[in-house]
């Protein structure tokens, strides 16, 4: 089984994808010659030919809204937005149309296009290169968004977004593009959508992360357990639909729930679990949840970043109050 | 064609004058048409008129909601619709009820849509033809898209679609059209240039001298089109479709019409046109020139317009009728569509609202 990062696991979902199936076309601005700024897309064009694998002109807005004309007339698009921060003028087409297709036409026209998109922190890049603004997204009906953290579950949460008839935004955590190897299979294999993944058991506390916080969290997970708490790490890999049985179990077993995630933490996905904690399992809880986040800032530029991007200390920080509280 | 109606010398294409009679210079770009293509083009543009009036007199006695109308424009509409064939693929905006009918709608689906039931969005057999779309100038993209699709699969249809003078100020005007160009894909742009973007005059939305003119720097061909002219409309579109099918990429048509009505039922233009102008435009009702050459040509007469009036507001009145039975939209609807399957999270929240509705109901 080959060792790939996280580039090479996309690029390899992409390209099991695109020989598959002849009605998947790839574009984007850069993502065909070059492959892409990141160089996910590496290759694909060579392989594939100009008319599957395309660079367009410098226009988001389009990108999404020829995605759904293509994706009416039965085609499955797979766009790439260069950066997270490049989707805004392109949001009209995405919530106005591209999450809304199916249910304004009942079903009779869908849109099933995969949207990558780089998103996250921690690479020291200029202005609106490096937010993580899943929960604007979460927040769309009719979107699927998903957020995977390694290597082997990017691939397999791909190519179930690209064999998804719903629009799915699949974000990249570009911080750990290459930071690490995993064993990934050659061949095809699906990761579900809406599913997360409990990395690690414990018993005294539930932290749930996703995407290059991941990364974080198990630094943390690891530390903590030298100072003797042991904390049950999930991976939430799908943003929209939630997984909440999964967070429920694991809360009703330890009793306490952290979150952490990149973006603001006013109004985002740690409110939103803790919300559920609270509707589903708040006789469970024996401390206040804690969210550890991003601020309401905007992202600061990286003289500032690593005040804002949480870290293992920032966790460990938060797991000592979360205790303090039960004694 | 297109090369004889040069869009940055403002000049236009035109077949029949304001009285119906055939221009000397329009004689030559005269489409060929059956009596009977005739006949089903300009009954196509009566049955629009009178479902819009219906459907303006239906929301004035609180039967249905706010609604555009496509009253003054029906030539564009339907003319561009009939010029092609059911496989091309048209992306509408709100403003082509003559199109839509053209295209396999039907009055009551239009009329369901404006009660607010989303079932109207769509039409019987599914015509390839996109629901209606608020955002202005949005739709332009899916058309490209749809185009690309086509050159993709090395098809030979077309995909037309509509929006309006104030339309080419927004940034998917720009981007729809330069990515139809790039890739060359067969897609007719109809800008239906009715002088007024709600209540801002054509002059104010842009320092173009025309709209057509904005083609140039797209590298497409553009072109000025009496847009109440029905005959002008067919054989511009023609053309376009023609140009599309051929592998040359797209086309910009700038149809010079009037909004004859409100943008909807709920603007007073009054605000900001004056009664003069709106007269001096009621001559030039793509009705009335139409029906002139039809009766010139002994393929209509009086008894015929009455009975096809009488035909259509029947039709508009029963359908209005079986929109007013309709049940209002069941609880599943509202999340069935959402996506493919229903999330958990969706059901759940569906079955919570039951459980709600069930509580009301026993209380």
């Amino acid at each position: 089984m080959p060792a790939m990062n996280l580039v090479q696991a996309i690029n390899n979902a992409l390209e099991i994808k695109l020989r598959e199936d002849e009605d998947i076309l790839l574009f984007g601005e850069d993502a065909g010659l070059e492959g892409g700024v990141f160089r996910v897309t590496q290759g694909l064009q060579a392989k594939f030919g100009e008319r599957r694998v395309f660079d367009t002109p410098l226009s988001e807005s389009v990108l999404l809204g020829a995605g759904l004309g293509m994706a009416v007339t039965g085609l499955r698009p797979i766009v790439e937005i260069q950066f997270s921060g490049f989707m805004y003028p392109a949001m009209n087409q995405l919530v106005t149309h591209v999450s809304r297709m199916r249910n304004r036409s009942r079903g009779v026209f869908t849109v099933p296009m995969t949207i990558r998109m780089p998103y996250g922190g921690g690479i020291r890049a200029l202005e609106l290169h490096s937010e993580s603004m899943e929960a604007i997204y979460g927040h769309v009906p009719g979107l699927k968004v998903v957020i995977p953290s390694c290597p082997y579950d990017a691939k397999g949460l791909l190519i179930s977004a690209i064999e998804s008839n719903d629009p799915v935004l699949f974000m990249e955590p570009k911080k750990i593009y290459r930071s690490f190897r995993q064993d990934v299979p050659e061949e095809a294999y699906r990761v579900p959508l809406g599913k997360a993944s409990v990395t690690r058991q414990g018993e005294d506390l539930t932290l749930v992360a996703y995407g290059a916080m991941m990364r974080v969290a198990s630094k943390a997970v690891e530390q903590a357990a030298k100072e003797g708490t042991d904390v049950e790490l999930i991976d939430l890999r799908t943003i929209y639909p939630l997984d909440r049985e999964t967070v429920l179990d694991s809360v009703r077993k330890t009793g306490r729930l952290m979150v952490l995630h990149e973006g603001p933490k006013t109004f985002g996905v740690a409110a939103e679990l803790i919300s559920i904690v609270n509707e589903e399992a708040m006789e469970y809880l024996e401390a206040p949840p804690q969210r550890v986040c991003g601020f309401d800032t905007i992202m600061p530029l990286p003289m500032g970043e690593d005040h804002y991007m949480p870290t293992p200390e920032r966790v460990l920080y938060a797991i000592e109050k979360m205790k303090a509280f039960a004694e | 064609m297109f090369d004889s109606f040069d869009p940055l010398k403002g000049k236009m294409l035109r077949i029949l004058d304001e009285r119906g009679k055939v221009l000397k210079a329009g004689q030559k770009w005269m489409p060929e048409l059956s009596d009977e293509e005739l006949v089903d083009g300009y009954r196509a543009m009566v049955r629009a008129r009178v479902a819009d009036e219906r459907a303006v007199s239906y929301q004035r006695q609180g039967r249905i909601f706010t609604l555009p109308t496509n009253i003054g424009q029906e030539a564009s509409a339907v003319g561009t619709i009939k010029a092609l064939r059911p496989d091309d693929w048209m992306v509408q905006s709100y403003r082509e009820l003559g199109g839509v009918l053209a295209k396999g709608g039907t009055v009551k689906n239009h009329l369901a849509y404006f009660s607010g039931s989303e079932t109207g969005s769509v039409h019987p057999g599914n015509p390839r033809l996109l629901p209606l779309s608020v955002p202005i100038t949005s739709q332009v993209t899916h058309a490209a898209g749809i185009g690309h699709s086509i050159v993709y699969r090395g098809g030979d249809e077309v995909a037309i679609t509509f929006f309006g003078d104030g339309g080419t100020s927004q940034g998917d005007f720009n981007e729809g059209l330069n990515w139809a160009a790039v890739y060359k894909c067969p897609v007719i742009f109809v800008c239906n240039n009715n002088q007024y973007a709600i209540s801002l005059g054509r002059a104010a939305q842009t320092g173009s001298e025309t709209l057509a003119q904005k083609a140039v720097a797209f590298g497409m061909p553009g072109m000025i089109v009496d847009g109440n002219d029905y005959l002008a409309v067919v054989a511009a579109t023609r053309a376009a479709a023609e140009h599309g099918r051929a592998g040359k990429g797209p086309v910009l048509l700038e149809m010079y019409t009037y909004r004859m009505g409100a943008h909807t039922t709920s603007d007073d233009p009054s605000i900001y046109r004056s009664k003069e102008e709106e007269e001096s435009w009621l001559a030039k009702d793509p009705l009335i020139r139409m029906k002139a050459f039809m009766v010139e040509r002994k393929l209509w007469d009086e008894d015929k317009e009455e009975a096809l009036r009488k035909e259509m507001g029947a039709e508009c009145d029963e359908a209005m009728r079986e929109v007013e039975n309709m049940d209002p939209t069941p609880v599943e609807d509202i999340f069935r569509y959402q996506y493919e399957s229903m999330p958990p999270e969706l059901e759940r929240q569906m079955q919570d609202y039951k459980a709600f509705l069930a509580w009301k109901e026993s209380r």
